[in-house]
């Protein structure tokens, strides 16, 4: 049964202070006009009114992550005879990512399927997911280039959240999403909020509405395999494209890595780090070929992955969560939505005759 | 005739001889414009031309093989990085047509957003915007905000000495008048800071940067592009660990490639998505550029720029005073 409880405004920061007692607590932050995640310490003034630039992707999911440290080390009796010694470095802190948006909480499932799959489990990754909670709070305003409800989510969906806060007149209500966010409700600070559940339930609804009619991607898998040789059309909605990359690293969903040894002397780091489809260097062979040799090529993986393959082996779930951020911050307003209702819309074209 | 319906007949007439004209058209909200690429006759209505044309469409030139005829749509500003491309033999002038503009100022959309968020309101729900009478008259949940062109205008716009189009082929409109004074006046509060004050300035801005090189890839003058030093593994000048030394590193390889090159157009501080000052690197290369060689980029089609060039002496380098 999920517990109702009410938090009032004035006592947000106190439970988050109180949350932070005991584990890493990260919250959104301003620093020039950006919203970051960041640890709260006492002085920090998290905002919730806006969605953050910068998802928390990384409190799972690091931008750089050292997965094991090693030494070479010689022999003295033989020194051309080199030995490694490697140490195997998992960290996860307990963390509490607070404020977070439903999108950004739902990210992680596209993760999940990945790398905490049947066949496959990353360590790394399982560690943190473990260690870390998410307390998310409900949208109450989307913005322009939201489309969470055309993915099969909402504003105020709890998929991949422990906790979902709905701001309310004078305060928030609090449910809890899975027994580990039940934990987090012992507070002293929350009080009962079973009478506020039908306001939250109409806050959610007002969200929903405010986004405007869903477009259904279902035939989106199809239709994008259908265009893969059309690089007419790749080449036509990505020519505005610059092959930044601003679009994946802010993407609560892109999980794809690069692993590299950073050494220095004898001694040296394996690290894990955010890589880039947008890049040419996502997909060049060590012989020099690269069988993504241009950004139209790129940007159908992009989409395509999201859309298409990725569906295509988990059961229909799409690899986007619909938060925007690759539109919003895309320095030159690449829309997402456009490319895939586009692929789904045009008939294929056909090639010219020679 | 209005400068947009002079540009599209303009563009009309050259469009016969041109694989295609980039210019500014509707993006995915109505403060956001995108550029657009016309191909034929019917594209061209996907025109607009305002103070939210942000964008400098000189980037696209060099991303096209050669033997393309291209044009392109530019602003004062914008026209300088098609004269530095041309200096530095990265275009061909043959395949180039420059539909050059006058103008009196593009949005910031960083101020914007914070004269939003000054009023709790948020620009991602922005419904509708108007430009009139010298305000930026915007829709946002439920209220009307009038905010005072001027102040949301870019900060290159007050400095701005080159609101004309400085190369083009075709001119549409009258120019603008008047120039303002550029001493990089905007600087002294940093230089008057200390070396360990600045460092930590730059820690402080550097700790967000998600590492996506937008500003590297915005930038018209940065032709690397694929080849960037920052990815390579071969030489490996840069881990790809996420630390601050690796960003900021990049940052100051970028400021220093970009020396004596880079006009100052702000495309690398408008693309970075977590709003990092950049362009205050630059300016200060800049500021430097013009003291020791009294030179701006993009500004002379026909001088050769300091940098790409060997004097025995430099008239303000006293190396002999040393
Ligand atoms: S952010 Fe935009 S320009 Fe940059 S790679 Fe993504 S789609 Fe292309
Ligand atoms: S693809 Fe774009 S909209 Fe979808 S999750 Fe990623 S950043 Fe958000
Ligand atoms: S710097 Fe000058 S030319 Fe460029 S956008 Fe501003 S006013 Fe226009
Ligand atoms: S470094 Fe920045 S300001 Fe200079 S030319 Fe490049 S994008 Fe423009
Ligand atoms: S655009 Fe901003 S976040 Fe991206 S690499 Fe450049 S400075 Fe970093």
């Amino acid at each position: 049964m999920m517990a109702a409880k009410f938090l009032p405004a004035d006592k947000l920061n106190e439970w988050i202070a109180e949350l932070a007692e005991s584990r890493r607590v990260l919250v959104p932050v301003t620093e020039q006009n950006a919203v970051v995640f960041r640890p709260y310490a006492k002085d920090t003034e998290p905002v919730f009114g806006r969605q953050a630039n910068v998802p928390p992707k990384a409190s799972i999911f690091p931008a750089s992550e050292r997965l094991m440290a090693f030494t070479y080390v010689k022999n003295p009796e033989d020194l051309g005879q080199v030995a490694v010694e490697v140490q195997e470095t998992i960290e996860p802190e307990p963390t509490v990512v607070f404020g977070a948006r439903p999108c950004d909480a739902r990210g992680f499932t596209v993760f999940d399927r990945v790398y905490d799959g049947k066949k496959v489990q990353d360590p790394y990754y399982k560690a943190r997911r473990e260690s870390t909670l998410f307390v998310t709070m409900a949208c109450d305003d989307p913005e322009n280039a939201c489309f969470c409800h055309w993915v099969g989510s909402s504003p105020s969906d709890p998929e991949g959240s422990d906790v979902l806060l709905t701001p309310l007149e004078g305060g928030f209500l609090v449910e809890d999403v899975s027994k580990r966010g039940k934990e987090l409700l012992s507070s002293k600070l929350l009080s009962d909020g079973s009478k506020k559940v039908k306001e939250a339930r109409a806050a959610h609804a007002a969200a929903l509405a405010a986004l405007g009619e869903a477009w259904s991607p279902a035939e989106a898998p199809a239709k994008l395999i259908e265009k893969f040789d059309d690089m007419g059309f790749w080449e036509q909605v990505s020519a505005k494209c610059i092959s930044c990359g601003a679009c994946t690293y802010l993407c609560p969903t892109c999980y794809c890595f690069n692993v590299t040894d950073e050494r220095k002397g004898m001694r040296g780091e394996r690290i894990r780090t955010w890589d880039n489809c947008m890049s040419f260097q996502f997909t060049l062979e060590a012989s020099g070929h690269n069988p993504r040799p241009t950004k139209a090529h790129r940007l159908k993986n992009r989409v395509g992955h999201k859309f298409s393959y990725y569906p295509d082996i988990h059961g229909g779930a799409i690899a986007c969560c619909g938060c925007g951020r690759c539109i919003k911050f895309c320095p030159a307003s690449v829309d997402i939505r456009e490319i895939v209702r586009l692929s789904v819309e045009r008939p294929v074209s056909k090639p010219e005759k020679q | 005739m209005p400068v947009l319906e002079e540009l599209k007949a303009q563009i009309a007439r050259r469009l016969p001889e041109l694989d295609m004209v980039i210019g500014w058209g509707h993006g995915y909200d109505c403060l956001h414009r995108t550029p657009v690429f016309i191909e034929n006759a019917a594209d061209i209505e996907k025109l607009v031309f305002d103070p939210l044309c942000v964008h400098n469409l000189s980037t696209y030139l060099t991303r096209y093989g050669s033997g393309k005829k291209i044009g392109v749509v530019v602003k004062g500003c914008d026209s300088r990085s098609v004269v530095e491309l041309l200096q530095e033999k990265l275009i061909n002038r043959d395949n180039i047509v420059v539909f050059g503009l006058p103008c009196e100022g593009v949005a910031d959309l960083g101020k914007v957003k914070r004269a939003l968020q000054e009023q709790n309101l948020d620009m991602g729900r922005v419904k509708s915007a108007t430009v009139e009478g010298g305000k930026l008259i915007l829709a946002v949940s439920g209220k009307e905000v009038a905010l005072a062109l001027n102040d949301v205008l870019a900060d290159k716009c007050g400095r701005c000495r080159y609101h004309n189009a400085v190369i083009h082929d075709e001119f549409a409109g009258t120019p603008v008048e008047g120039q303002a004074q550029d001493a990089y006046e905007d600087l002294a509060a940093f230089e008057n800071q200390t070396l360990e004050e600045r460092m930590e300035f730059w820690r402080g801005q550097m700790e967000r940067c998600v590492r996506c090189y937008a500003c590297r890839n915005a930038c018209p003058m940065c032709v690397c592009r694929d080849h960037c030093i920052a990815q390579s593994r071969d030489p490996n000048w840069v881990s790809q660990g996420d630390g601050l030394e690796e960003k900021f590193f990049f940052q100051m390889i970028h400021a220093m490639h970009l020396a004596g090159r880079c006009t100052e157009c702000g495309e690398c501080e408008r693309a970075c998505p977590v709003d990092i000052p950049l362009l205050l690197l630059k300016r200060k290369l800049g500021k430097e550029i013009q003291e020791l060689f009294d030179y701006r980029a993009g500004t002379e089609p026909e001088v050769k720029p300091p940098l790409l060039a060997f004097k025995v002496e430099e008239d303000n380098i006293n190396e002999r005073g040393w």
